[in-house]
């Protein structure tokens, strides 16, 4: 297996992008990171498109073919393939660009991933969401995505006396980096009242505990690491590619408190780099609900089990710390494009690295991680990238 | 007749609301109406309560009570007004929903308030000729009374299952029979969505008229009077109707006491007879007699002479409710709660 | 066809029909074709019969819901909870019955049948289980298992075991 580079990353600001469509979206995201790895067109041999629904929520399916044609690469012929696994979509595509450079099926890649989704009603759009869990024996008896992680939440909070102030603590750290960041669906700061006051959704969570209904595109392009120099000064380095999935619902899931799939695909990815959990200084996890965030500081192996609230609240994961945790805002203020999200991810993270992320930059460090679910957490995707210096 | 009562179950959903606060809407004396019909509260089924989940309530707790094999089942009929399908069986519904699919006959019944009654007559039928081991009857409805008419203060919801065998018999039906004539005193035509009524034509020519002449006839064909029985059940539109025609007949207050029910759930129409009779069965000791006497409008009447065996006495009602707890209990709802809940708020969309 | 996707769950959102491994007497539901805590030595494909569950379970963790799923718009605020049958499995199910800020971890809770959606107002209506408090007197599913089978799990209410 070769090692594998990251060359360019690229992405659109997330939002409400009523005036943009699928299309140009997607090949917006794609076009900033071709232009930041100052690759041509012509050296690609493939994309790879992290996409969760397209087909419902903008009724068009086979969008990876689309997105290239619309990218005036029809005539190449490339192959070109769209990735789905819920929420995690962005980072399976990642992935499948990581294999595909690692085991030599191609040198050049782009790595894609978009949602669009304010093409539909809002109801329409949830009741999509809502089908990254088990559709036939979680939603069709009242269980929504943000029901199924309440009950995570309230389990915890049984369980090891998580407080819904830690919780809230999380959009709070989320919206503050938001503020930095101008790609962010939201850039307005929050206070824990607020969080606390806000309309319920699926009690404990309220709707400020839930990520956004977001359109937006991400993309990288990737490479062999030993041809990166020629394209970039900073190649960041893929050291961990993993992905573990569980049981498609959560009632089937060992424990409520833990996605032993994060747990599973951490282990392998810090195995795969020989680094540990404390080696991270940036890391961009799953936050489509606070509850979210909280389980995947603990199953990263961030903190010990059940301490992930007061450790969140008291600050230990802010901007300036030994780890910085979402900086981009995550999933709750950067926004949730489902299919983009693990992409982008990525983006934030080669940023960081490279110390272009301005405001929000965390301190110097060589190592950060990725970190997506999808649905409840039937699919993890754990990457850990490394500035090479 | 060598056929009777092996089990029964009841179900009434856990809604309520007063004549009060139905009044205080329409601008009525709601006290005063709910005085005048004695009915005090009636229940209302919840948004996913209809007549075929409180039928398959009424029935797995019937099952359960008698340890009957649901395959065991030869037929299942469902009276009801108010089948949630105006075509596809409510009955095919609670059949599956119980387990005693696919080797029986399944039905809706149609006959107002008197649906329920019927299915019991066709259930001893099949079973005194030996067409079936068990036959199940049901009546049950979420019945509707437009906004503003007097029948929203009593229409209610409920129903009760009973279970009709030779073996085991907890209660005996000696006799049953029937009194029917074309008379229009209630009626809903297809496709409108709440029942008419004739006012003050339901009385006399309708309820009295057919409940008495179906009592006296079958205390005059098994050679009973009013004194020969422990308790005593009536349809009951309402707390008033059934009491009048009681005192007619000659029957106490205290024969009466456990077969009225609507005065405390209000009027659950195809349930109301057997919920009564639920009731009573929930309380009778071996060697009781009990007259039923069901009326369903356009109309007609079914009278049962039922007498409770031994068996009775080792009955075990360990499961589900007492009808008495339905009749305590509730969760009492405003009117606008109700209205959203009995689909009588017009709602946007397709 | 949303009608026949719905129609052929119809046993086991009517009445709990789950299996169990014949190999390792662990108990599914909904039922599986292959056990999970056996698959890795292939010992259990085609040794999974079918069980009944009672529908007598434990609440393990709730939530209040008040942006409801399609269907459950009418009855917000709602209660949706994971429960831990008596005979193993976990289902998530709605709490019917109950003022939902009464609901606790603990609370214990038997199936009862219910509409769980329509397909608008002129389609078919989906029916199925819910759960409401064990004390409000909902009878459990039907006490049967297959014709001939019948495996029916021990202790109180188990219906059929009383037969």
């Amino acid at each position: 297996m070769r090692e594998v580079a990251i060359l360019g990353a690229g992405m659109t600001r997330f939002g409400e992008l009523w005036d943009r469509s699928f299309r140009e979206i997607g090949i917006e995201a794609g076009f900033q990171a071709l232009v930041d790895a100052k690759l041509s067109s012509g050296d690609l041999g493939a994309l790879y498109m992290g996409n969760m629904a397209s087909g419902s929520l903008i009724d068009q399916e086979h969008i990876a073919p689309l997105i290239l044609d619309y990218a005036g690469l029809a005539g190449h012929h490339l192959e070109a393939v769209r990735i789905e696994g819920g929420g995690a979509s962005g980072a399976l595509a990642l992935h499948q660009g990581y294999l595909a450079v690692a085991s030599g099926a191609h040198d050049f890649v782009v790595v894609g991933g978009a949602e669009k989704l304010t093409d539909v009603a809002d109801t329409e759009a949830n009741r999509i969401i809502n089908s990254t869990a088990d559709h036939e024996w979680e939603e069709v008896f009242g269980a929504t995505l943000p029901a199924l992680w309440a009950m995570m939440a309230r389990r915890h909070m049984h369980d090891y006396g998580t407080t819904r102030e830690a919780l809230a603590s999380v959009a709070v750290q989320a919206h503050e980096m938001g503020a930095k960041n101008p790609n962010a669906h939201y850039r307005n700061r929050l206070t824990l009242d607020q969080v606390l006051r806000a309309t319920p959704v699926a009690e404990p969570l309220g709707m400020l505990d839930c990520a956004p209904l977001s359109d937006g595109a991400a993309a990288v392009v990737l490479g062999p690491l030993e041809r990166a120099r020629k394209f970039t000064d900073t190649p960041i380095r893929i050291v961990a590619s993993q992905v573990a999935c569980d049981t498609m619902a959560l009632h089937h899931r060992r424990d409520l408190t833990t996605i032993d799939s994060t747990v599973v695909a951490a282990k392998r990815a810090f195995a795969q780099a020989r680094r540990a959990p404390e080696d991270v200084g940036v890391a961009e996890v799953h936050d489509g609900f606070t509850i979210s965030a909280l389980l995947a500081l603990e199953d990263l192996g961030f903190v010990p089990k059940g301490q992930s609230g007061p450790a969140f609240a008291a600050g230990q994961f802010a901007l300036g710390q030994k780890l910085t945790v979402n900086p981009s805002g995550g999933l709750k203020a950067q926004g949730c494009p489902f299919g983009a999200v693990g992409v982008a991810q990525a983006v934030e993270v080669v940023r960081q690295l490279r110390g272009e992320a301005k405001e929000r930059q965390a301190p110097a460090t060589n190592l950060g991680l990725l970190h997506d679910v999808g649905g409840t957490g039937a699919t993890s995707v754990v990457h850990l990238l490394e500035r090479v210096n | 007749m060598d056929a009777g009562i092996v089990s029964y179950g009841a179900y009434v959903p856990r809604y309520r609301i007063t004549p009060e606060e139905i009044g205080k809407v329409w601008g009525t004396d709601g006290t005063a109406m709910g005085q005048g019909l004695n009915v005090h509260r009636k229940s209302v089924p919840a948004p996913d309560e209809d007549t075929i989940t409180i039928s398959t309530e009424a029935l797995r707790t019937a099952l359960l009570r008698g340890a009957i094999d649901p395959q065991e089942l030869g037929a299942i009929y469902v009276g009801s007004e108010s089948h949630p399908y105006a075509v596809k069986p409510t009955a095919s519904v609670v059949a599956q929903a119980v387990g005693a699919t696919p080797n029986l006959t399944a039905a809706d019944f149609e006959f107002a308030c008197k649906a329920g009654t019927a299915a019991i007559q066709t259930c001893l039928g099949l079973v005194a000729s030996g067409m079936i081991r068990y036959g199940v009857a049901i009546g049950s409805d979420t019945s509707q009374g437009a906004p503003g008419d007097a029948l929203e203060y009593s229409a209610s919801a409920g129903g009760a299952a009973l279970v009709i065998g030779r073996e085991r018999v907890i209660a005996q039906v000696h006799r049953t029979l029937s009194y029917t004539t074309d008379t229009p005193d209630f009626w809903r035509r297809e496709g409108q969505r709440y029942p008419s009524h004739g006012g003050r034509f339901t009385g006399e020519p309708a309820y009295f008229r057919h409940v008495g002449e179906c009592a006296r006839r079958i205390m005059e064909e098994v050679g009973t009077t009013p004194r020969d029985y422990a308790h005593v059940v009536f349809h009951q539109p309402n707390g008033k109707f059934p009491q009048r025609i009681g005192k007619q007949l000659g029957f106490t207050d205290e024969q009466m006491r456990y077969g009225l029910v609507t005065p405390y759930i209000g009027n659950t129409y195809s349930g109301a007879a057997l919920l009564g009779l639920a009731n009573v069965l929930d309380r009778a000791a071996p060697g009781q007699r009990i007259l039923v006497v069901g009326y369903g409008s356009g109309a007609g009447s079914d009278a049962f002479d039922i007498e409770t065996t031994d068996e009775i006495a080792r009955f075990d009602r360990s499961y589900g409710l007492p009808v008495q707890e339905y009749l305590d209990q509730g969760i009492e709802l405003n009117y606008a709660t109700y209205a959203k809940y009995r689909g009588k708020i017009h709602m946007g969309g397709t | 066809m949303a009608i026949a996707r719905f129609w052929r769950e119809t046993p086991r959102r009517y009445n709990l029909g789950g299996s169990r491994c014949t190999n390792c007497r662990t108990v599914y539901f909904p039922p599986r074709s292959v056990c999970p805590t056996c698959s890795t030595h292939r010992q259990s494909i085609g040794k999974l019969e079918p069980f009944q569950l009672s529908g007598e379970g434990e609440v393990i963790t709730y939530s209040v819901v008040h942006d409801a799923a399609e269907g459950f718009e009418m009855q917000v605020p709602y209660v949706v909870a994971l429960v831990r049958t008596r005979e193993g499995p976990t289902l998530t199910g709605q709490v019917v019955d109950v003022d939902p800020h009464t609901v606790r971890i603990g609370l214990k809770v038997r199936a009862t049948f219910r509409k769980l959606r329509e397909d608008g107002r002129a389609g078919v209506i989906h029916y199925g289980y819910k759960f409401a408090p064990a004390d409000s007197g909902g009878a459990a599913p039907a006490p049967r298992g297959p014709r001939g089978t019948a495996p029916v799990a021990p202790g109180p209410g188990a219906g059929a075991a009383r037969a």
